[in-house]
Formats: C-alpha cells, sequence, structure tokens
C-alpha cells in the first residue's frame, strides 16, 4: 500500500524537483498520446518540433518571447491578487480593455510624431486596465458581490465591446468596412529589439516588471500585506492592514498589467486593433502564475515554458496537420501534473509492505 | 489490583528524536491516573499510542489483561477508550449535535440524539444547545461539546487532555463529580493536565514524564504542589512576586463602551469601565463566552469603537487601527494563536513583521531588512527561551507553549506602556506558564501597564491586582480581595449580583 505521510518541514528539495518531475511527466504523457495518434516513425520529430525547435529556430525562438512577454506581464499582476486571495479571472477582459484604450489614444494621435505618445498609451491602458477591474473591486467591498464571477463575466463584455469599437468609432475609415482598426502608425508602434523579428521592447519591460514585482513581494511590507491578507485574515486584522485596501490593490494591480499587456499586443506584433486582438492570454496567465508558484522570477520561466508550448503546438499544427488542442492539452497536462507533484512537497510517499 | 491497561516498555522514535523512550505506565480500573510533563516530555506520544493513532518502534500494552496494540483509534474506540483532545476536531460550519453524531462510528447524520446530549449536558454540567453552530460558540463551549461527544461512547478509559483550563471553578468541581462519578461507574481516567492542584485533588495517581522518558510514578498527595513541578521541569520554579509595585497615574480607560454585536451569538458588550494605571497588573475574569472576544476585538482596535470611549494617554484612540496604536505603545497578545496572532504557514522572522511599529529599524519607508527582523526575532528566541532549531521555522511548527513565548516575547522586547493579553498560557506547560509569568511581572516592576483576560482563575490571582470579572457582556468593578474576594469572584463568573 502506498501511503502519504505529512512531512515535518516542507522538503527543500522537492521544491525544485516537483517542477522537473511534472515536466518530464508530461513530455512521457505526451509522448504516450503521439504514439496513439501517429504513425511510428513520425513521433520523434513531431515532439522535436514540439519542444527543442522553438528554442533552436531562429524564427522560432524570437515568437516564443513575444507570446512570453505578455504572459508574464499578466501572470505577474494575476499572482500578487492569488497571494492575496483575491481571483481575478477575468484578465482576458482587462487586457482587452487595455488594447482599447492604449490603442484609442494611438489612434486619436494617428500620424502624430512624437516619443510622448507610447508612453501616453501606455499610461491610457494601465488606467483602462484598472478601471475595468475596479468595477469588481468595488461590487466586492460594497455589496460582498464574488470577484470570481464578476471579473469572468466582465471578460465577455469586454470582447464584445472591442467588436463594437471596431465597427463604430475605432474602425478603418478606408478599410472597407472591415471591423478593423487604422494601422498604428510609426510612432504608435514599439520599437524592435531584435531586427528582422517581432520582438519588441514589452519583453524586456516585462523582465523589469519581474523583479519590481520580486522585491515588492519579498524585500517590502506590501508583500507582506498581500501574503498575510490572503493566508490568515484575522492576522491582517491584528497587524493593522486594511483588508478593503488590499481588494483594491490587488485588482487594480492585476488589471493594470493585464491591460498594459494588452496594449503591448496591440503596438506590438498586431500594429492594429482587430477582433484578433483576445488570445486567452488572460486566462493562461493563470496557468502560468499557478505553474510559477505565484513567484514572481518563477513567473519568468513558467511563461517561456507555457508560449514554448504555444509556438510549438502551431508548429506541429501546420507542418504534421495536428489539431491546434495538442496546445492545450499540453499545458492541461503541464498544470495537473504540476499541482499532483506539489504534493511531494508536504508529504512524502511511503510504501507500506505491512498488510492491513 | 486490576489493570485496565498496562503500558511496558513503550519507545519511539521520530529520526534522532526519541518522544518515549521506556516508558511504562500503569491505570488502575476505575481510578483516575495523572499524566504530567512539560510540552516536548512525550506525553502526546505516549497517548497517540495509547489511542492508535500511532504505532510504538518497541514495547506492548495490555487491555484489561490482553495484549492489545491498536492500529487505529477506531480500533481503539471499539475497545472503549475515548479522548478528549486538547485541539478541538470540530466542524465550525455544522450544528452541536450534528458535531457530535459524526464523531460517533456507525451513526447516521439522521439519528436524533438531541435528548441523549441534553442528558449527559444536564447530568454533567456541561451547558451546550444541540442545535448551535460551533462556529458560533466560544472556546469553552466548543471543549463541552467534546467532552459530551465523549461521554456518549460509553468509554472504559477516558483520555481527557487540559480539560479543565477553559472551565470556572464551578465548572471544574462539577467536572470533578462527573469525573469521580465516571470512575466509580468503572470508567478509568487519564488525566493529562498542568495544573497540579487538582491533580492532587482527583487523581489517584501520577506518572510523570520529562524529555520522553519515566521520571516517576507516585501518589500526587504525597507531594506537595511545588515538588511536583519540579520533577516535572526538572529544575527549580521561580517564586512569582512583584519585587516593586509602583502604581503611577492613570494610563488607560474605558468609558461607557457599549456595543451590540455583529454575530447572532455574540455577546453584547453593556456600559463597560475600567481604569488602568501605570505599574499595575489588570485581570478580567470570566467563562469563555461572556464577551472577551468582543472586547479583545475592540481593544486591539481590530474594530473602531465610538469616539470618547477608549482612552489611552489622554488621547482618544477608538478611530485608531491596531498599527496606529501600536506607535502609541500599546501592544496586544491574542488568545488565537494560530491565524490570529501568528500566520501558521509564515516563519517566525516573518510572523515578527504582524505587530511591528513604524518606529523600528525592520523596515525603511516599507522595504523589509531581512537581516535586523532576524536578529529581533533571535532576541525574543533566546530572550524567552521559545525552543526552536531557527528564526526560518514555520510558526505551525512550534508547539503551542512555544509558539506562545514567541507571541508574548515579541511584544515585551517592544516594551510596551501598555500590554493587553488574552489567556497569556492557555495549553501551556508549567515551566513555560512560569516564563511568562514572570516576565509580565518584570515589565510592570519597570512601569508599564498589563490587561490580561483570562479564565484561568489561579494565573488571575496570583498576577494581578486589581480584578474584575466580565460576565454575560457586562464588567463588574474591581472586586475587593479583602472581603471573601474568592467566593464574590465565583458569584460574578456565573453571572450573579453585581
Amino acid at each position: 500500500m502506498i501511503k502519504l505521510i505529512p512531512r515535518v518541514e516542507n522538503s527543500k528539495a522537492m521544491v525544485l524537483l516537483s517542477p522537473l518531475l511534472a515536466l518530464t511527466l508530461t513530455a512521457v504523457s505526451a509522448l504516450i498520446i503521439f504514439i496513439f495518434i501517429l504513425d511510428d516513425i513520425k513521433v520523434s520529430s513531431v515532439f522535436f518540433t514540439l519542444f527543442v525547435l522553438p528554442l533552436t529556430d531562429s524564427y522560432l525562438f524570437p515568437e516564443l518571447l513575444v507570446k512570453a512577454a505578455p504572459l508574464m506581464i499578466i501572470g505577474l499582476g494575476l499572482s500578487i491578487g492569488f497571494r492575496a486571495g483575491i481571483w481575478n479571472i477575468g484578465a482576458e477582459g482587462q487586457y482587452v480593455i487595455g488594447g482599447i484604450t492604449g490603442g484609442a489614444v494611438g489612434l486619436y494621435f494617428y500620424n502624430v510624431e512624437g516619443f510622448w505618445l507610447l508612453p501616453l498609451m501606455a499610461v491610457a491602458a494601465i488606467v483602462g486596465g484598472m478601471l475595468y477591474a475596479s468595477i469588481a473591486a468595488f461590487l466586492r467591498i460594497r455589496y460582498q458581490v464574488n470577484e470570481i464571477l464578476v471579473t469572468l463575466m466582465l471578460t465577455y463584455v469586454a470582447v464584445l465591446l472591442l467588436s463594437a469599437m471596431l465597427q463604430g468609432p475605432l474602425r478603418n475609415p478606408a478599410g472597407f468596412n472591415f471591423p478593423e482598426s487604422r494601422m498604428f502608425h510609426d510612432s504608435a508602434l514599439l520599437p524592435i529589439i531584435w531586427e528582422g523579428t517581432r520582438l519588441h521592447i514589452g519583453f524586456i519591460l516585462a523582465i523589469i516588471l519581474s523583479f519590481v514585482g520580486w522585491f515588492g513581494i519579498k524585500k517590502h511590507m506590501f508583500g507582506m500585506q498581500i501574503k498575510i491578507s490572503g493566508s490568515a485574515p484575522r492576522a491582517a486584522k491584528f497587524a493593522g492592514f486594511d483588508d478593503n485596501k488590499t481588494v483594491w490593490y490587488s485588482l487594480l494591480i492585476s488589471g493594470g498589467l493585464a491591460g498594459l499587456a494588452g496594449f503591448f499586443e496591440a503596438s506590438g506584433p498586431a500594429g492594429q486593433l482587430t477582433p484578433g486582438l483576445p488570445q486567452f492570454y488572460g486566462f493562461t496567465a493563470i496557468i502560468v502564475a499557478f505553474l510559477a508558484r505565484l513567484h514572481p522570477i518563477g513567473i519568468l520561466f513558467s511563461s517561456l515554458l507555457i508560449a514554448l508550448s504555444y509556438v510549438g503546438g502551431e508548429e506541429v499544427q501546420i507542418e504534421y496537420n495536428l489539431p491546434s488542442s495538442i496546445t492545450q492539452i499540453f499545458q492541461g497536462m503541464l498544470l495537473f501534473y504540476f499541482l499532483a507533484c506539489d504534493i511531494l512537497i508536504r508529504y512524502k510517499v511511503v510504501f507500506n509492505k505491512t498488510k492491513n | 489490583m486490576k489493570y485496565q491497561l498496562e503500558v511496558s516498555n513503550i519507545t519511539k522514535s521520530y529520526g534522532d528524536l526519541k518522544a518515549n523512550d521506556g516508558v511504562s505506565l500503569n491505570i488502575k480500573d476505575s481510578s483516575i491516573h495523572a499524566l504530567l510533563g512539560e510540552n516536548g516530555a512525550g506525553k502526546s506520544t505516549l497517548v497517540k499510542i495509547i489511542y492508535g493513532s500511532l504505532m510504538p518502534d518497541h514495547g506492548e500494552m495490555k487491555w484489561g489483561g490482553s495484549k492489545y496494540s491498536p492500529k487505529s483509534p477506531f480500533e481503539a474506540r471499539e475497545n472503549g477508550i475515548a479522548m478528549v483532545f486538547q485541539h478541538f476536531s470540530l466542524f465550525e460550519s455544522l450544528t452541536v449535535e450534528e458535531n457530535i453524531i459524526l464523531g460517533l462510528d456507525g451513526v447516521g447524520l439522521n439519528e436524533n440524539f438531541t435528548e441523549e446530549i441534553s442528558k449527559y449536558s444536564k447530568q454533567y454540567g456541561l451547558d451546550v444547545n444541540p442545535q448551535q453552530v460551533v462556529g458560533d460558540l466560544s472556546v469553552g463551549a466548543r471543549q463541552r461539546v467534546e467532552i459530551i461527544r465523549c461521554l456518549l461512547q460509553n468509554p472504559k478509559l477516558l483520555i481527557m487532555d487540559e480539560p479543565t483550563s477553559v472551565l470556572t471553578p464551578q465548572e471544574v468541581s462539577d467536572l470533578f463529580v462527573t469525573l469521580k462519578k465516571l470512575a466509580d461507574d468503572g470508567c478509568a481516567i487519564l488525566y493529562i493536565s498542568h495544573k497540579l492542584e487538582e491533580v492532587r485533588e482527583i487523581c489517584s495517581e501520577a506518572t510523570i514524564l520529562r524529555g520522553g522518558q519515566l521520571v516517576q510514578s507516585c501518589v500526587p498527595q504525597e507531594h506537595s504542589q511545588k515538588e511536583l513541578a519540579e520533577m516535572m521541569i526538572g529544575k527549580k520554579l521561580t517564586e512569582l512576586a512583584r519585587s516593586k509595585i509602583n502604581i503611577g497615574s492613570d494610563i488607560f480607560s474605558i468609558n461607557n463602551l457599549s456595543q451590540k454585536s455583529d454575530d447572532l451569538y455574540g455577546v453584547d458588550l453593556e456600559n463597560i469601565n475600567l481604569n488602568i494605571k501605570q505599574g499595575s497588573i489588570v485581570g478580567i475574569a470570566g467563562v469563555a463566552g461572556n464577551g472577551q472576544d468582543e472586547l479583545m476585538e475592540l481593544l486591539i482596535g481590530e474594530k473602531a469603537s465610538e469616539s470618547g470611549v477608549l482612552n489611552f494617554n489622554d488621547q482618544d484612540i477608538g478611530s485608531l487601527n491596531s498599527h496606529e496604536r501600536r506607535q502609541l505603545s500599546m501592544f496586544f497578545v491574542p488568545e488565537e494563536r494560530l491565524g490570529h496572532g501568528a500566520v501558521p504557514d509564515m516563519s517566525l522572522d516573518e510572523n515578527m513583521l504582524l505587530s511591528r511599529p513604524n518606529s523600528d529599524e525592520m523596515t525603511n519607508r516599507g522595504v523589509i531588512d531581512w537581516n535586523i527582523v532576524s536578529s529581533f526575532t533571535e532576541k525574543v528566541i533566546s530572550n524567552f527561551d521559545v525552543q526552536t532549531p531557527s528564526s526560518r521555522m514555520l510558526a505551525k511548527s512550534l508547539s503551542g507553549g512555544n509558539l506562545q513565548k514567541f507571541m508574548v516575547g515579541r511584544e515585551l522586547i517592544r516594551s510596551p506602556e501598555l500590554l493587553i493579553v488574552s489567556q497569556p498560557t492557555w495549553g501551556v506547560d508549567a515551566g513555560s506558564a512560569n516564563n511568562i509569568h514572570q516576565s509580565l511581572i518584570s515589565l510592570a516592576d519597570k512601569g508599564s501597564a498589563i490587561l490580561i483576560i483570562s479564565q484561568d482563575l489561579d494565573e488571575i490571582l496570583s498576577l494581578c491586582e486589581q480584578i474584575h470579572v466580565l460576565s454575560e457582556g457586562q464588567l463588574s468593578d474591581a472586586v475587593d480581595m479583602k472581603k471573601n474576594g474568592l467566593e464574590k469572584i465565583s458569584q460574578l463568573m456565573v453571572g450573579g449580583e453585581n
């Protein structure tokens, strides 16, 4: 019989080993699935395309970084709220609103040159995301409405708002009635940091933000407030923390960062506002945050890993005609195994030979 | 003489630590047997082995003369061993009756136990309302539920872990009547307690453990309280005495405090008045659930009170939160350790930051200097003899007594002008309690004021110069101890005339 026995102390080795174990299990499971759905010969090459090619190919690798940036930024914001026990599930909505508000500023100043435009768009995007998330904060504090429901439902509102905007005020006047905005002019586009690719400055900012987040969480009383409020609300009151402020901080930060990510997507790889702006980054970032155990630096790595699954998944779709759900299967398995393996940090497995 | 339970040479190790090292214990039929020892002496391990939740490495047990080696608490209960734990295993969202039913083996939730519960409740003076939700009950009432739950199983051996720490003197003597009656009816009782006068009153035998080893089995009446305590801790106890009582001017007052409770089963506080002077130790006695939690919440500042009600050094502090009150040098130790006074899943270092005033060096504009935090923690650990491998240990990994020492020490190193403590030694062993009491006294000797809210009357009597009783949300005037004080307090505690 196999038994789980609680450890006296969390295992430090397992903190590091469990993600590796989860990765291995995911890879093995993926292999088994491929063996069932593919001809034997192709398995190794599909595997290669899925997991290795995105890291080695000079076109795919920068694409991986492009996709990691929004995941990193949104995941960071969400992790702060999750630590406090504030469940913002609708980062996708705040991301879309940030795209709209940031993009709208760019379109308003269409063909106006100036270095100030990008920062202005970024601020507009952050404020947009914050305002959108603050609806949930207000409803939770004032009427005890669950923020999970509010943020999730507002996502659909945001997506519809985007398409209303693209068929109305933000539509390209010379765009044959397609529901798309104008292409942003140069001053409204994020500078490319890797010549010949789509990798933009947002990636650098995402990394900087991760370190800022790490500092805030580990080295500042703000992080303590968030953590204490999440794990022991009465102790938070004892410490004198205002629980309403914790709700506001959590939702404003996660909303603002999601908004910023929306702007990066619009002004980066997309270069305009289209109905294709929502890419499920807001939802995938939930996985990113949990894979990193809500650790800001961990999110740096987990967002790269999830981005790998996106890029690799797309590549096997194109090359081997595999279904697009490969990516989701991979992400789902990864999260599943990861959460399962995490139990080894707090419990040890004992093989009990005695019969009962 | 027939033994109900014979335990011989039990050894149980956790890694290098021998929690029990060749411990033997014999419990006679129909006897009340005390198990004494400090935290970490191995009492819990021994009891867990008897109750079937742990298996010993060596040694054997006999139950009613035949070999007994329970593999689970279920098996122990089937044999007729019941246990009242110190840390309750109750579901907060369920009613008293549902909780009691869930604790019985082989009984469905649809069965009706209301009558039986009231029967035991009346018979043993264990006052509970079967339909009340446990989450709304005080610590004291929760323990009464646990005791009734065990009695319903008609046990042959009842294990009681610190059962009286939350009862009034009247309830304690009622419980003793119960226990004696149970013993007369043939049920042996294993009584774990650190209250030595109780042990001397009702137990016919005592087994004393220290550091996992058997110190002695003796008849408690043949030794003085002090001798028993010193056998337990293995060193001499300090006598509690104020070196100099230096009462100064008023420092804190509560004026006409009335507060309706938000909670259906909470207690409304009515017209509370209290005055505390510098250098004095003031005690509020009373049974749990009479408004202690509600009062503490207002005193800490977790809830704001009306203006003019709370005054500290001539400043109205009613609207200040706990952090702001700490800036004024008011500090607090709440009753609940895990989840209130300390965050279970955080290290001691991190917990150090919970009650930090802005004026210290641990943070600078909110940026934490973890080295300084650790040095503060280390200071608490060494000054207050907190047993822990390091300041990075999680709060929940410490035993109750050690965590309590940490929490009291954390506030004491601030040298507060006013310290408000609730239940400073609940569930804490004699040696640690002695330490905590000693440090409270020396704080007061230096001129600080202390308010102690406690259900442990002995504690209040031995520490406080000014004693009030909280009953049904009302606070009595200070009791004049020279005129039948103890009797007066007992009356007030059960809701007698003010």
